[in-house]
């Protein structure tokens, strides 16, 4: 057996002190950098924090691979949805004339914006890919309006963090960073290979962020806010995805 | 005697006296401090992706080629078991319960701590001399005679020599060097390009696949490949004896000659 030398405890001692420091100083250098999820807590929380640190360091202005118009899947899958709610199909009947889109929080003009009014932002396309979790995928082209330009309308504060979005459905929310929000490619979606957005997949309005999984992209959406917090929406998980144990950041 | 560097040599391979005495006491390590403790944690980050592997998988067990595919488009193959979602046409009339959740999660995660093992693993190995010494064949190894000799032993399932306790035979060598070098990376290139946000970034890493799905085809067989690796590799311990091999990974120690046979 070895036998363990002073200079080996001492070197052990400021190895471990050195750690425990350079750790601290990480993690306020990760969250002054916007590198913490707000999922980040549990078990699972430091896997969490590294996908989504790395991933915001190596990609935060990336684009997500777009295609040729040859590339889009004749049979895209419209994935499992609920039936239904009552406040839909209201809307639905009506040809979604009265359905509204309202923004408020840290912004200076909180806006309710009529589908109509999201379609007089000039039109802009996208052929990118849905990836689901569970591993399928298509090509659609989607059409509509980037968030960001409907963002700078309704004029956000600088203090803002996030974009929390929900759907007309219940409980079925979710939330973006800035960097994610203010990407080019992060659309709210009206119309997909040319016809309206069919409600199978999403219609009348679709939130899509092509930079992460599909679940991020949540369908019949009515209503986002802008926050400096995610602490105050259901557990604070940033999402409804973290509280079924899905994370939040849905890059990977 | 270096603890952190490569396997002890075997007896006849080296000259100096101590080292015989050492074997003979059972003092003499097999492993390495570093290569036992990587190891370790690499066999326990493989079992929990496996098995999350697993669960996610069953909620697609279906497998394509090229960019997309889904439930409305012909699979490559489809594995015949029950899936975790409904609208898979998987022929049984049953749904099993979604466990992606914490699957993704704790995949991700092991995934982290097996490649950040691994990467300090792959540092000291060409550091230390590990691989050069330990896996890769050396002169002797490589000739036909050598080569056919070792596998005509294997197939006869006969027991590893005295030698060997202390070196790795040809194909060990062999198979060690195709998981390190060529079935890890494999498996982690290909996990990368399921990402969404890491493919925006190296968009190459996902075209040179041939395409998303692809990727995730090219993922499942790899992944099987280490399966049967891991099998053989545990056929080769209780060959070689069960106890002595597994304290030489655990304590480093190969026990006396005396204890092997």
């Amino acid at each position: 057996m070895t036998h363990i030398s002073r200079r080996k405890i001492i070197l052990g001692g400021v190895a471990a002190t050195a750690g425990v420091a350079g750790l601290g100083v990480a993690a306020r250098i990760a969250e002054r950098y916007g590198l913490i999820p707000p999922d980040h807590g549990g078990i699972y929380g430091p896997g969490e924090t590294l996908n989504y640190a790395f991933q915001r360091l190596v990609a935060r202005r990336s684009s997500a691979r777009e295609f040729p118009r040859s590339w889009i899947s004749e049979r895209p899958f419209p994935n499992e949805i609920a039936p239904p709610s009552e406040a839909f199909k209201r809307l639905q009947v009506g040809g979604f004339a009265d359905w509204r889109l309202s923004i408020d929080g840290m912004v200076d003009r909180p806006t309710a914006f009529s589908l109509n009014q999201l379609r007089s932002y000039p039109r802009r396309s996208q052929i990118t890919e849905v990836a689901c979790e569970e591993g399928w995928s298509y090509i659609a082209e989607w059409i509509g309006v980037p968030l960001f330009e409907v963002l700078n309308t309704v004029r956000v504060r600088p203090q803002a963090r996030y974009v929390v979005y929900f759907s007309i459905e219940p409980d079925w929310w979710d939330s973006l960073d800035m960097a994610e929000a203010m990407h080019p490619q992060t659309f709210l979606t009206y119309a997909m290979n040319g016809n309206n957005l069919p409600v199978g997949h999403g219609g009348p309005l679709r939130m899509r962020v092509p930079r992460q999984l599909g679940y991020k992209s949540v369908k019949f959406i009515t209503h986002l806010t802008v926050t400096d917090t995610l602490k105050r929406f259901g557990k604070g998980f940033g999402s409804g995805a973290p509280e079924a144990g899905y994370a939040w950041y849905a890059g990977i | 005697m270096s603890r952190l560097g490569s396997c002890v040599r075997p007896p006849d391979a080296s000259n100096t006296g101590s080292l015989s005495v050492e074997i003979a006491a059972g003092r003499a390590f097999r492993h390495s401090a570093l290569v036992r403790v990587t190891h370790w944690i690499i066999t326990l980050c493989f079992l929990a992706l496996l098995l999350t592997g697993i669960e996610i998988l069953i909620s697609h067990p279906r497998f394509y080629w090229g960019e997309t595919g889904n439930n409305l488009t012909k699979p490559l193959f489809q594995i015949a078991i029950p899936s975790s979602r409904k609208l898979v046409p998987t022929g049984y009339g049953y749904v099993l319960p979604d466990q992606n959740g914490w699957s993704r999660a704790l995949h991700f995660q092991a995934a982290w701590v097996a490649v950040l093992t691994g990467l300090l693993y792959a540092i000291f190995g060409l550091l230390s001399g590990h691989f050069w010494n330990d896996l890769v064949p050396d002169k002797t190894h490589l000739s036909w005679a050598a080569f056919s000799n070792a596998i005509v032993s294997h197939l006869y399932f006969k027991r590893p020599s005295e030698a060997e306790t202390w070196s790795y035979n040809v194909l060990q060598r062999l198979a060690y060097l195709m998981v390190i070098f060529v079935l890890f990376p494999l498996v982690i290139w290909t996990g990368l390009a399921m990402s969404p946000t890491f493919t925006a970034a190296f968009p190459w890493t996902v075209i040179l696949l041939g395409g998303r799905q692809s990727a995730r085809t090219i993922h499942l067989f790899v992944s099987i490949a280490l399966v049967l690796f891991l099998l053989v590799h545990i056929v080769m311990i209780f060959l070689a004896g069960f106890w002595s091999r597994s304290r030489a990974m655990l304590t480093g120690r190969a026990g006396t000659p005396m204890e092997r046979t």
